[in-house]
């Protein structure tokens, strides 16, 4: 009774609550980022790895309008717009003259778009981190912290632009024909859907979604050229350890995986609990291949 | 499946036209050779110390061609083994006194071995797109290990050591000046260009290619896949990891930048605009990419972001030069 005493009394509860909640938030948003990625690569099987670039890039032009402006939700909404138009654009140019082609040609075109990206930014904001301040500052008590409701807020959000997603995916035109896509392409162009249309349309929304996710999380981290990349790693975790192609697998698996780094935190440096998430992938690929939250492994 | 970098045409030798062929392949290469040994002589001391770089990051370039234009899988990880054999290299140098060239060699190559096995085991299992993105993952765990990791690494700021002299034991013992340096370098990339080159057009080779054209029916033929695509990791980052001893010698330190991801991009790089599955597209892929490099830092100052133009001339290659600038010798090359 005494050691289970102790053993307990190790735990520190407090701060598991903390980070079950701080994993709960960053989750949300990896969930954001990581099905936008996933359903790119579900529909048109393309690796997007400009992703990051996206999410990079919305949270500055959440920044620019932020500062123009001066109101967070205009720089939300704005963001994800032009980024969905500059990620049609890039489908349209880049990506629609690759169809048909090998898959990893997309793979290395979707990698040079990331550079032309990533440095671009740098060119235009140079390496200094900018601040889009919390729209709403008020917290509340979490045992000693002052918890910020804001990152209650951005869960919530995140939440609801997935759920809403998903909805449309269900009952929206363009959601039943993205279905219709991802099954069959051929006898899906033959029902007269424009399938060249649908993934321009997909490749749109899922860069307005990292744009969101970027804008969304740019109050807490802050802006910087470099956060394409980190985030497209922990993406592509999560879209691998998730199932690839796997809409509800990879939101699972976002947020498992964010928990697990979030309790790791409290016992390890937070620079090394990233070491979290790449064991548990590595034990993924060594046991289940396809994927941890795939019903019947392929 | 149309062109493409990763255009499935058959490099197997279709017919023998015997003598010539190979008279002309080995005049070329004897050409080029004296070329580049000629070259240190006639360049000033910037440009020679440019080309002996281009020469080991062609050769990282090659070592990458083995899995991306004969085996078909694309390594995003090849800083991994190139970031290993660095610091392999820079371990021996710098633990055993005095610094001792083969030492370094072989410290580097046990290293890139290393890493190369561990990506070998796991990466293996998944095929194209995920193996892709699997390798860089692993990568990056190198990556973070080596830059967290600061009483052995030295963390940011990585290892300075100095050059080894060149020795053979009881023979030999001079200081590398860069001309000799050049050499040397030269020497172990064109003997890697050659070992590659017989190692592709041997049954191995072969079996890698049938890998790379339909792995289905290889392995429905008999041949262990796996076993063949672990084989063609390693030996591809054995050659990675001797192009990061090079340069670890070449220019005195190991740091930890050259394991992030960016060096495994610009191997991707240099493959795809040289033309995959040519061993010597990669190296010229690599001169052409450095060369405007430091042709646009020139022209628009160090500041230029390089990367912008040099991005879009990428994509446009995927998309209208897919089999990149030596693609039209590729048949001729591998025959």
């Amino acid at each position: 009774m005494g050691a289970i005493g102790t053993f307990l009394q190790a735990i520190p509860f407090d701060l598991i609550v903390i980070q079950t909640v701080n994993g709960i938030v960053t989750g949300m948003i990896l969930a954001l980022i990581a099905s936008g990625l996933t359903l790119i690569f579900g529909i048109m099987d393309v690796v997007n790895f400009a992703h990051g670039e996206l999410f990079m890039l919305g949270a500055y032009i959440g920044f620019v309008v932020f500062v123009t402006t001066g109101n967070f939700w205009l720089a939300l909404i704005g963001a994800s717009a032009i980024v969905a138009v500059l990620g049609a654009a890039l489908q349209i140019v880049a990506l629609r003259p690759l169809i048909g082609r090998d898959p990893l040609n997309t793979i290395l075109a979707t990698f040079g778009i990331s550079l032309v990206l990533q440095n671009y930014a740098l060119w235009q904001f140079g390496p200094v981190v900018r601040k889009i301040p919390e729209p709403i500052s008020s917290s509340f008590t979490l045992f000693y912290l002052q918890y910020p409701w804001y990152r209650v807020l951005i869960t919530a959000l995140s939440a609801a632009i997935i759920g809403g997603f998903w909805l449309y995916l269900k009952h929206g035109k363009l959601g039943v024909w993205i279905r219709a896509t991802a099954q069959d392409r051929l006898m899906a162009q033959a029902m007269g859907i424009p399938v060249p249309l649908v993934y321009t349309g997909v490749f749109a929304i899922g860069a307005a979604m990292a744009a969101a996710s970027g804008v969304l999380f740019a109050p807490m981290v802050g802006v910087s050229h470099t956060m394409g990349l980190d985030w497209v790693l922990k993406a592509f975790i999560v879209v691998v350890v998730g199932g690839m192609g796997n809409f509800v697998g990879s939101i699972v698996a976002a947020i498992f995986i964010s928990l697990l780094e979030a309790y790791a935190a409290i016992w390890v440096d937070p620079s090394h609990a990233v070491i979290v998430s790449f064991v548990v992938l590595i034990l993924t690929l060594l046991f289940r291949p396809t994927g941890l939250f795939v019903a019947t492994p392929r | 499946m149309t062109a493409a970098p990763l255009e499935k045409t058959g490099s197997l030798p279709a017919e023998k036209t015997g003598l010539s062929h190979s008279v002309i392949f080995w005049i070329g290469f004897c050409a080029v050779m004296a070329l580049l040994i000629a070259a240190p002589l006639m360049l000033g001391e910037f440009w020679r110390r440019f080309l002996t770089e281009v020469l080991i990051w062609g050769l990282l370039a090659m070592s990458s061609d083995l899995l991306i234009g004969y085996t078909g899988m694309i390594s995003f990880g090849h800083s991994a083994f190139f970031g290993l054999g660095m610091y392999g290299a820079a371990g021996a140098l710098l633990i055993v006194s005095p610094p001792n060239l083969w030492l370094a060699i072989l410290f580097g190559l046990a290293g890139a071995a290393g890493a190369a096995l561990f990506v070998a085991i796991f990466s293996t299992r998944l095929r194209d797109i995920y193996f892709a993105i699997t390798t860089l993952i692993f990568s990056q765990i190198f990556y973070v290990i080596i830059f967290t990791w600061t009483a052995v690494t030295g963390g940011e700021n990585g290892l300075i050591f100095d050059r080894p002299h060149f020795t053979i034991p009881f023979l030999v013992n001079v200081r590398f000046t860069s001309t000799t340096l050049h050499w040397f370098v030269l020497t172990v990339v064109a003997g890697s260009y050659l070992i590659l080159r017989r190692v592709t057009q041997s049954p191995f080779g072969m079996v890698l290619q049938s890998i790379r054209e339909n792995e289905p029916r290889t392995r429905a033929i008999g041949y262990a896949v796996e076993r063949y695509k672990m084989m063609s990791v390693m030996l591809s980052g054995l050659f990675a990891g001797l192009a990061g001893v090079l340069y670890a010698i070449q220019n005195e330190f190991a740091a930890p930048d050259f394991v992030y991801f960016l060096t495994s991009g610009d191997t991707v790089i240099f493959n795809v605009l040289g033309g995959i599955g040519t061993l010597v597209g990669p190296i010229v892929g690599a001169g052409f990419f450095q060369l405007a490099r430091q042709l646009l830092a020139q022209w628009f100052g160090d500041q230029f972001p390089y990367l912008i133009p040099l991005g879009v001339v990428f994509v446009a290659v995927i998309i209208f030069l897919p089999q990149g600038i030596l693609g039209f010798a590729r048949r001729w090359l591998n025959r």
